[in-house]
């Protein structure tokens, strides 16, 4: 018998079933109580989310600037201050790639059939994305590799991670970021809260040791 | 030699369960006043952060209760879950293998770390590759595997045991840990100093160059998902991205117990378990894969499907919830027994309240040894674990429930301490009488003793106060208090009219001379 028939026969026995014995009364998922909350007094896209976001993110030492639509390019180059090389994701904004590339800074374009090597990334100093949606209750932005917001390797060597969040891109809760995800579950997901940290020696926090140890969130609002 | 000695020195043969029992091995590490001190600090900050984030969700009690029947649910239906699970990884690119027991799981890592012709690792820490004994074994077929965590690193680095299932090297403090760098991490700075900032950056600078040239990444699974074939981690250093992006090959060990059924259920295990571990909002870093992603991340992806022993608790109604755990540690951070004597003390992988219930089920009680049997018995059953657990494993009554199995089906059946002591008890509580004798010999003893404490106390009674102290006793009992009171209250109401209700307060008292049945 193959391992696979031998555990899927004791998990049948254990369960009090017949060798290849199905449930008639299976329990569906329909049958879990799901009194929690979905949506949060925290309207997605709200002022409120926003600042909710803004707070939490402060909360993890992550920085955090707040222009309007018109100001991101700037306000991009302006967080890249003192990189000398930024790694640019397949589909970021032309206007916002552009403006980098004017500061003089190398620009290190990630592009579909050219990806940068991991050696490389090592090299750079900072990278730019967007992202698909963040979380204002607990200050998390998910990357799901979309365009502009790239490989899940872009935004983890380089030290420095500047993230482009726009207001309708925040909702309240974990659960309503969810469901926006669900559509594409397939995709790599990285949901990222604050800089990378640890408390491994005494509890003690500290921020940096694998990821990028300075997250900048750019935060667009209406 | 290193610096700082190993804790304890020995390599176990089974990383599940090593060591004497659990009364043996506390009595030793009672008696290191450092541990305690490094664990209390630790548990405590942890246990207030804890509160802190869970208060702040008004809808805690019904994620917990979505989390438990989520669990029930996927352990009801592990069949058809676990097949559909291999069904969507399969689709997408990856390949799933299943493995009995450690000694077939470790051989298929190891064939699959050959093919792709490598001969070091890097890991993520993962709970289901420790009980195995993965290292170990790579390390003996001449793979080198090396942990990445910073907790999983110092404890390896130490030769050390982990003592948590969340913060490993939680018993060891700041000087420890730079003199286990100092002394074992290639290229060191000389003057490392013991700041937990300037300790994480040293690992840093070693790691990052075994990440940039490893070929082959092993981790763990917090969760699987059915319905997608999605695998999540979460961790909070990017060690975890780090080896789940980097390498070429991705081998994944899960156990088959960490299948959920739907997507959706992302949603409650991301708000239960941050918040349960680390006591925060959400944890750094969480990753999501499916199978294999073309441009991104390892392009060779297999997932490992355990059993071993997880059939077996599956098979136990009381027991088989002990598989619903999410390696949180809530629990061990509130239990006073694993507060004061560590993690070591319970001679497993899994430590605490969830792993005196957990072992000795994956390990079978039927034949089980003295040392596996006393896990059980390593509580207060004060129920603080139980009001922890983001998915209300209730700890206590599985506890109790596997005591009697120890007891009965098949443990070892010889005399006990807590037997001997019970059967005392009976006899001396069953008869009002004794009880009264017991009282005034206990009384006079206190008045002798003058209210200090009794740190020994003869055979057999040294079974008891060989790892507690006996409180002081007190120089009256309180049947002795309670008749005095009632001498008392009579002498003030001889006197004055009966109360309102027209009952005789004399009468309405309890005559102290029962045992509550009415019976002298």
């Amino acid at each position: 018998m193959s391992a696979r028939e031998d555990v899927l026969g004791a998990v049948r026995a254990a369960l009090g079933r017949g060798p290849r014995g199905g449930r008639a009364d299976a329990v569906g998922a329909g049958d879990v109580p799901r009194g929690y909350r979905v949506a949060t007094d925290t309207a997605s896209g709200s002022v409120a989310a926003c600042d909710l976001l803004e707070h939490r993110l402060l909360d993890y030492r992550a920085r955090v600037t707040r222009c309007r639509p018109e100001e991101v390019a700037a306000t991009v180059v302006r967080e890249l201050a003192g990189a000398a090389s930024v790694a640019v994701p397949h589909g970021l904004p032309e206007a916002w790639a552009d403006a980098v590339r004017a500061t003089g800074a190398t620009v290190r374009d990630d592009v579909p059939g050219r990806p940068l090597a991991a050696a490389e990334l090592d090299r750079t100093d900072a990278v730019v994305t967007g992202c698909r949606v963040a979380v204002a209750d607990t200050g998390t932005i998910v990357l799901d590799a979309g365009p502009g917001q790239g490989r899940r390797v872009l935004t983890l060597v380089p030290d420095r991670h500047v993230c482009v969040v726009r207001s309708d891109q925040v909702v309240g809760s974990v659960p309503e970021a969810v469901r926006l995800l669900e559509a594409h579950p397939e995709r790599p997901l990285t949901w990222i809260s604050g800089p990378s940290a640890t408390s491994d020696i005494e509890l003690v926090r500290v921020e940096g040791v694998h990821g990028p140890r300075d997250l900048r969130v750019v935060l667009v609002g209406p | 030699m290193p610096a700082v000695p190993p804790k304890p020195a020995a390599e176990p043969l089974d990383p599940l369960r090593w060591g004497p029992t659990f009364p043996e091995a506390a009595r030793g590490t009672l008696d290191d006043a450092q541990l305690r001190t490094n664990l209390r600090r630790a548990t405590r900050t942890i246990r207030d952060k804890r509160l802190a984030v869970t208060a702040e969700l008004p809808d805690w009690e019904a994620l917990r209760d979505a989390g438990a029947a989520i669990k029930a649910d996927a352990m009801d239906r592990l069949p058809e879950l676990l097949e559909q699970l291999e069904a969507n990884v399969t689709a997408h690119g990856g390949t799933v293998h299943w493995a009995r027991d450690a000694a077939e799981a470790n051989r298929i890592v190891t064939g699959l770390v050959r093919a792709a012709g490598a001969r070091e690792v890097v890991k993520v820490k993962s709970m289901a590759t420790q009980e195995i004994g993965l290292n170990e074994h790579l390390e003996a077929e001449g793979i080198t595997a090396h942990e990445t965590d910073l907790a999983e690193l110092i404890v390896q680095l130490a030769g050390d045991r982990p003592s948590h299932i969340l913060v490993p090297a939680i018993h060891r403090n700041r000087d420890e840990i730079r003199d286990v760098f100092r002394s074992q991490m290639p290229g060191v700075p000389d003057r490392l100093t013991n700041e937990p900032a300037a300790l994480a950056m040293a690992a840093r600078e070693h790691l990052r160059a075994l990440f940039l040239r490893a070929d082959v990444a092993i981790s763990g699974a917090n969760l699987a998902i059915a319905e997608t074939g999605t695998v999540a981690v979460v961790e909070s250093e990017g060690n975890g991205r780090m080896c789940l992006t980097l390498p070429r090959t991705l081998v994944t060990v899960m156990g088959i117990e960490k299948v959920l059924p739907t997507f959706r259920d992302l949603e409650v295990f991301l708000q239960l378990l941050p918040r349960s571990s680390t006591g925060e909002r959400m944890n750094p870093y969480t990753t999501t894969w499916t199978g294999v992603t073309p441009g991104d991340g390892p392009q060779e992806f297999h997932l490992v499907l355990l059993d071993n022993g997880r059939t077996r608790a599956l098979a136990d109604d009381v027991g088989r919830q002990a598989l619903h755990c999410i390696r949180c540690s809530a629990c061990l951070n509130v239990c006073p027994v694993y507060e004061r004597t560590g993690g070591h003390a319970y001679g497993s992988v899994y430590p605490g309240p969830i792993g005196a219930i957990l072992t000795p089920q994956l390990l079978g009680l039927d034949d089980a040894d003295a040392a596996t049997a006393s896990l059980p018995f390593a509580s207060t059953l004060c129920g603080a674990c139980y009001d922890a657990c983001p998915v209300k494993i209730d700890i206590p009554t599985a506890l109790v429930h596997l005591r009697d199995r120890a007891l009965h089906d098949g443990g070892p059946r010889r005399p006990t301490a807590a037997g001997a002591a019970m059967g005392a008890a009976a006899v001396v509580l069953s008869s009002g009488r004794r009880f009264r004798w017991a009282l005034r010999g206990a009384a006079l003893a206190g008045r002798l003793l003058g209210g200090r404490r009794v740190r020994r106390l003869p055979w057999p009674g040294s079974l008891w106060t060989a790892s507690r102290d006996l409180p002081a006793l007190p120089a009256r009992s309180f049947r002795g208090a309670w008749a005095a009171r009632v001498a008392r209250v009579s002498r003030a109401t001889r006197d004055t009219p009966a109360a309102p209700d027209g009952r005789d307060p004399r009468s309405g008292e309890r005559s102290p001379g029962t045992d509550g049945r009415g019976r002298p």
